[in-house]
């Protein structure tokens, strides 16, 4: 008797449950995106996060957007990676192992032997990364340059070389936040 | 007061789900390498173990108990909150695009989570009333937020330092967990 009580109770508060998810699906149903549909379609569904995005539909999100590259699946393999560059028409690319799709932090630096001390980069740095008089050699605080690469076209003898640096945990910071979307175009 | 307060403390320093008792081990190292997304999942979380623990309470009480069928618990809790939750996300999607872009995409990911069954478990099994309840889910909740977004403040910072090769990646990440563990423990004894 009690096992019947126990089945007829799952088995109504189950169905109860069916109906009321099947009747909001239907009563609450939002257009989404096709295409995102179709990349989601194609991923693997581990929801694993090693795409750095917290799952398989977030992420088909950050691809149709832009953000992110279509190599980022570890689980999916190559052949998610192609069939994802079918769809959307992108070249293939290699597997991203760190996923590091944010561009190499570089700044410049000035080949002193060179330079003729035009201060010419000088008014052109807008963060007065550079020291340096009229006649006297340049030189670029580093820890100051933020890597815009603006000193390079004004110097006569082009002795502004761009370097690359690692970022280490001394000089990390935090990623300035993003412009909200809302903002209005321009 | 003083009994809810206790409970606060309690789950949220003393019996850390995820560093002392263990549970919602996934997430926790699945969605801590960015902050950003450690945040939505911290409050899809809080939100999702509230509910659970509340609902698993009433369930219990005016469902289970009444039948005397309590070997029911857990498959009961699971379908409970799993539809709850469910049907949240779909109302949520439906009716405020802002809320969703900020927990939505992260309520299903959380809802099979171990965390939240534990939460409804250990609530029957030290008798926790409806408003005891409510407060250790909360507690949980909170304790579970406040360790995966320091653990993911602590991972962008780790990102780049320099590690010996062997301990790359995920390897470093247990490590670091581990540590913040050990750091948890200190504070046994404090409140049972």
């Amino acid at each position: 008797m009690s096992i019947l009580i126990a089945v007829i109770t799952l088995a109504a508060i189950s169905i109860l449950f069916g109906i009321l998810l099947g009747y909001s699906s239907i009563k609450f149903h939002v257009e989404g995106d096709p295409v995102v549909d179709k990349i989601d379609a194609i991923l693997p569904q581990t929801q694993c996060g090693q795409c750095t995005y917290p799952g398989c539909r977030p992420y088909a999100e950050a691809i149709i957007s832009g953000e992110a590259n279509i190599n980022q699946c570890p689980p999916g393999g190559e052949v998610t990676m192609l069939a994802l560059s079918d769809l959307l028409g992108v070249e293939p690319m290699a597997l991203d192992e760190e996923h590091a799709s944010e561009p190499e932090k570089t700044v410049v630096y000035i080949d002193e032997q060179t330079c003729i001390g035009c201060t010419l980069c000088i008014q052109a740095c807008p963060v007065d990364a550079i020291l340096g008089a009229a006649k006297q050699m340049h030189t670029i605080i580093e820890s100051e340059c933020t890597g815009c690469d603006l000193c390079i076209p004004p110097c006569p003898v082009d002795c502004i070389y761009i370097r690359s640096v690692k970022v280490e945990p001394d000089t990390w910071r935090w990623s300035l936040p993003e412009a909200t979307q809302t903002a209005p175009k321009a | 007061m003083t009994e809810y307060a206790l409970i606060l403390i309690s789950t949220i320093w003393v019996n850390n789900f995820v560093l002392v008792k263990f549970l919602g081990l996934c997430p926790f190292m699945g969605v801590s390498r960015k902050l950003e997304t450690a945040i939505g999942m911290a409050l899809a979380t809080t939100f999702v173990l509230t509910l659970s623990s509340v609902l698993s309470y009433l369930v219990n009480e005016y469902i289970l108990n009444p039948l005397d069928i309590m070997y029911l618990r857990t498959i009961m809790f699971i379908l409970v909150i799993a539809v709850v939750v469910q049907f949240t996300e779909m109302v949520v999607h439906k009716t405020s695009p802002l809320l969703y872009n900020v927990l939505g995409i992260f309520l299903p990911l959380i809802t099979t989570n171990c965390a939240v069954l534990g939460v409804a478990l250990l609530n029957i099994q030290e008798d926790h009333g409806f408003l005891q309840s409510f407060f250790y889910g909360f507690g949980a909740a909170m304790g579970f937020a406040m360790v995966l977004i320091l653990f993911s403040g602590i991972r962008e910072r780790i990102a780049v330092a320099d590690i010996p090769e062997a301990f790359q990646g995920t390897a470093i990440a247990m490590i670091t967990a581990g540590i913040m563990s050990l750091a948890f423990m200190g504070f046994i004894g404090l409140v049972n």
